[in-house]
């Protein structure tokens, strides 16, 4: 493909560097009609600096951008921790509905009733995979998510009268949104060291809970891609230290069907529906971040949820305020067109499909970690859930090469590189999550390719070390752009004054 | 579904049984179940009921019901508050629905996220235009969220623990500003007039236009927060800006907005986008991702090094600073943030303001004309947008469902809060994109329902 970038330096000119005064991309009507006062001159605008193209040159250059970019539908795209696998289109079709589209997020709930019984349906059904029953689909990310789970924990210990219990535990494993919503709720973090298998260590967390402990935020399975072998007992501690189990359902992909958070013993969790339930992540949103709570904690929920109406034939469904809930954490409902494609993806699968999708997932996950395992160091080896986490410290050690450069050089064979640097107890960390919607010839080509980038990395290091070869663009000068930001598109004299 | 055992068991899953045993044998195992050994047997495979599973068929026919229920959103409506029905240019679905746009995560890697950084790149210079500031992020969940955030930002800086909101605010922002505050304990006061700022708030918010419509001078406002050593915080419908004064020239230090209207239809409210943009005193303090220009490393094949576009600043982040993060902020709304700056950009600077213009006479010529009905006031409380307050012959509640019954959505009722204005009122929104004829609808309505006659 030869694309526009082949031959300019798109990057350098912006659609305001492209704009010629006098063009238009779309015509809007004139008011024909009697004239309102004017407003007063000192609350209009003057100028409004904004490109000016023609339609046709709107087009070419947010297609021309288009290229540039890498999404499932170009290729394999083992973002670990992130469960990128392939989005159905036939969701993003039904969620387009006109009669979906078109409703006002305040018309009268007898106006929006299809759309409600969807939400209320996809509530039941969350409630039923994560045996949580308790559901609000209103946070737009699994950030809000946690935000929302972690301001009902700290809402219930007041209204329980124990308000002094204002620490949050966390495994050193944990996705850097845990703390970082935990300190967002006022509460401060004690990071507990993983056990040498890389769950979590029962004595660890014993040692640190007494009565300030609100919460354990935990990831199931965790970061490392494995299955928390003393779940069981890390619940029971916690659950007798009088504090609230958190459950991150960022990695639920391989728990479908299979097992349930609810049954683990946890109080509450959040899910991220951009990446176990399919809905496209649109290059950083929007998301979809719901909360499945116990009963015990369905009072506390982020408002609204919706509840079936009681007596009413024609308002089958309404919106409803916990009684106790923390709030709003949004205008309006949530993500709807997010949670409608959600609702269609589980519908297509039914409960063996859910499970057909867990088991696939960590089929893929295995397979992809039995054949990588002779060329990168698996620091915590044995059976895996959804992803594998190497490292590629051997590499570095010996030839002088970083998981960075692994991750670029990936770019040249027509790959998205896997997760790197993270979890941050694993030096070098490659992060790798395949997904099940990968074919068996894509792992054993992702992995063909990444034991000729270890091939490499011993017979030509620099191949590595300058890579990426063949994108768009090659490495970019990420530090000047910390240091020296240029945040904006300036006019021209402005730009050479900045 | 297939009736072969050993096919794929969806069609979103490649590998057969065939595959599956390839696979299996190498890793010495015969069946998939034995993966999940690990899990503690008594909870392993639970019965969860959940709907029978459906063919793509089925599914659109059962979605297609569903959409159905709802009450045509084509028909006439004057609900506001918030939410604004738009006129969107057509290339924005276009562009939008690239599956290279879509199916991208967070632009991690910038050699092969050029696409969505240079996009969001000329999102932050959109937002810095219209709002009159210097920096932008790449956008948040809603402009309530966004409003919170800035409290936030406001009370880290100033390291007070309290914050003012003026009145009139839209109710469910007061309410996001509340349950974020809760969190970090944060006061919320909520104000009838910048005198009763204090120095113990970190800042004032002020919505504009305010909540029942009407234009605000930002600039007393912004004086009154920076003589308290509050910051102005200002939410700003970003298409009204298309004829107001950009808040960042009247004195505001952070202004944040709704961007959902431009980029698509209503949703039922969401996806939404939350702009969030800022003085560049507080960059470091800001809260979600920012996108950065540079340059290559080094020129490939021995050209000038190229211009490209990478996230920035990330030392703020959650990833990196984990609990002393700006914020927990990660998965946004970029692809509503594409398309707002699309729509923005396909309107240009005559279309923006030639729209905004045009629903400034619009909604004006419909207030006139139902002012002009007996038994009806508009409310004259200053200059306004696009929303008014209507007092009619009958409670508000009543003129509301005589309108249902007519097939036309009221106004909002705003009858219940503390404004003396609002008083059996509705509050009724017109905008470029309200029809003539619903207008007209509308109009016929109100002087049947005064004069008597039935729907």
């Amino acid at each position: 493909m030869t694309s526009k970038s082949d031959r300019e330096d798109i990057g350098a000119r912006l659609s305001f560097d492209r704009s010629v005064s006098g063009r238009r991309a779309v015509d809007t009507p004139e008011w024909d009609g009697p004239r309102a006062e004017p407003l007063p001159e000192g609350l209009t605008r003057g100028g409004l600096r904004l490109p000016e193209l023609s339609q046709g040159q709107l087009v070419r250059y947010y297609t021309a951008l288009s290229h540039l970019n890498f999404g499932v539908d170009s290729g394999t795209y083992p973002l670990g921790s992130c469960t990128m696998k392939y989005n159905p289109k036939v969701n993003d079709e039904v969620a387009g509905l006109p009669g979906f589209a078109g409703v006002h997020p305040l018309a009268p709930e007898v106006e929006v009733q299809g759309t409600l019984e969807v939400l209320f349906e996809l509530q039941e059904m969350l409630g039923a995979i994560t045996g949580l029953p308790a559901v609000s689909l209103a946070p737009a990310a699994g950030a809000q998510g946690e935000l929302a789970g972690m301001l009902m924990v700290k809402k219930v210990l007041q209204e329980r009268g124990e308000g002094e219990r204002r620490r949050v535990i966390v495994p050193d494993s944990a996705h850097g949104t845990n703390p970082a919503s935990a300190a967002m709720v006022g509460f401060t973090v004690t990071e507990i060291p993983s056990g040498p298998g890389g769950s979590m260590d029962p004595a660890a967390l014993e040692r640190e809970l007494d009565d300030t402990v609100a919460a354990l935020m935990v990831t199931l399975p965790n970061t490392l891609g494995l299955w928390e072998r003393d779940i069981e007992r890390v619940v029971r501690l916690v659950h007798d230290n009088g504090s609230y189990v958190y459950g991150d359902g960022a990695n639920l992909n391989p728990l479908l069907g299979r097992i349930r958070f609810g049954d683990l013993g946890f109080d509450v969790v959040h899910l991220n529906l951009h990446k176990t339930f399919s809905t496209p992540h649109g290059g950083g949103g929007p998301g979809a971040g719901p909360v499945c709570a116990t009963p015990e904690l369905a009072a506390y929920l982020p408002a609204p949820v919706i509840v079936p109406a009681a007596v009413d034939d024609e308002v089958r469904f309404r919106l409803a305020r916990p009684t106790s809930s923390i709030g709003r954490l949004q205008q309006f409902h949530g993500n709807i067109g997010v949670l409608l494609r959600a609702y269609a993806y589980i519908r297509t699968l039914g409960l063996d499909g859910l499970r057909a999708t867990s088991g696939a997932a960590v089929l893929n996950a295995n397979y992809l970690r039995s054949l990588l395992e002779e060329h990168y160091a698996l620091p915590y080896p044995g059976t895996v859930m959804h992803e594998a986490v190497f490292s590629g410290a051997r590499q570095r050690r010996k030839h002088g090469v970083r998981t960075y450069d692994i991750a670029k050089r990936l770019i040249d064979y027509g790959f998205h590189p896997p997760t790197v640097y993270f979890p941050l107890i694993v030096e070098e960390a490659l992060m790798i999550e395949p997904t099940e919607t990968e074919a068996r010839e894509d792992i054993e080509a992702f992995a063909a390719t990444m034991a000729a980038i270890a091939e490499e990395a011993a017979q030509d290091p620099d191949v590595l070390h300058n890579a990426p070869h063949t994108a768009p663009i090659s490495r970019l000068d990420e530090a000047t752009a910390a240091r020296r930001p240029e945040l904006r598109w300036w006019p021209g004299e402005q730009a050479r004054e900045e | 579904m297939t009736d072969d055992p050993g096919g794929a068991p969806t069609p979103y899953i490649p590998n057969t049984g065939a595959d599956q045993a390839i696979m299996l044998e190498r890793l010495g195992l015969e069946r998939v179940e034995q993966l999940f050994d690990q899990l503690p047997a008594q909870y392993r495979d639970p019965e969860i009921e959940l709907p029978r599973r459906l063919s793509e068929a089925e599914l659109v026919g059962a979605m297609r019901r569903r959409a159905a229920a709802n009450r045509d959103g084509d028909r006439p409506s004057f609900l506001g508050a918030g939410a604004y029905r738009r006129f969107v240019p057509a290339v924005v679905q276009h562009l939008v629905s690239r599956s290279e746009f879509v199916t991208s995560y967070t632009p991690y890697q910038p050699e092969i996220s050029q696409g969505t950084l240079q996009a969001a790149f000329e999102y932050q210079s959109v937002v810095c235009e219209l709002t009159g500031m210097d920096v932008s992020n790449t956008g948040m969940y809603d402009a309530a969220s966004a409003t919170a955030e800035a409290c936030l930002l406001a009370a880290r800086v100033t390291k007070r623990q309290a914050v003012a909101v003026l009145e009139p605010l839209h109710p469910h922002t007061l309410e996001v500003i509340r349950a974020y505050g809760a969190g970090s304990d944060l006061r919320v006061d909520v104000v009838t007039s910048a005198a009763e700022l204090s120095e113990e708030h970190a800042c004032l918010v002020a919505q504009q236009p305010d909540f029942l419509g009407r234009i605000r001078d930002v600039e007393p406002l912004a004086r009154a927060a920076h003589d308290a050593g509050a910051l102005c915080v200002v939410a700003a419908d970003p298409f009204a800006l298309g004829v107001l004064r950009a808040p960042g020239d009247a004195g505001a230090d952070i202004v944040t907005g709704e961007g959902r209207d431009l980029a698509g239809p209503l949703n039922f409210g969401g996806p939404s986008l939350g702009l969030f943009a800022a003085r560049n005193h507080f960059l470091r303090q800001m809260p979600g991702r920012i996108v950065g220009r540079t340059k290559e490393l080094h020129g490939a094949d021995g050209r000038e090094p190229r211009t490209g576009y990478v996230l920035t600043l990330q030392a703020r982040e959650q990833f990196i600073r984990r609990s002393r993060a700006t914020s927990n902020f990660s998965t946004g709304q970029a692809l509503v943030a594409l398309a707002f700056t699309i729509a923005v950009q396909a309107l240009g600077p005559v279309g923006l303001r030639c729209s905004a213009e045009l629903c400034y006479q619009r909604a004006h010529h419909a207030a006139a004309r139902i002012d002009a009905l007996p038994g009806f006031t508009v409310r004259d409380t200053g200059p306004w947008f696009q929303e008014f307050l209507v007092a009619g012959p009958l409670p508000p509640e009543e003129l509301s469902l005589r309108l249902a019954e007519r097939g036309i959505q009221a106004g909002l009722d705003v009858s219940g809060r503390p404004e003396p204005e609002t008083d059996g009122a509705l509050l009724f929104c017109v905008t470029e994109a309200t029809p003539d004829e619903h207008i007209d609808a509308l109009v016929q309505a109100l002087s049947d329902i005064s004069e008597g006659r039935h729907a």
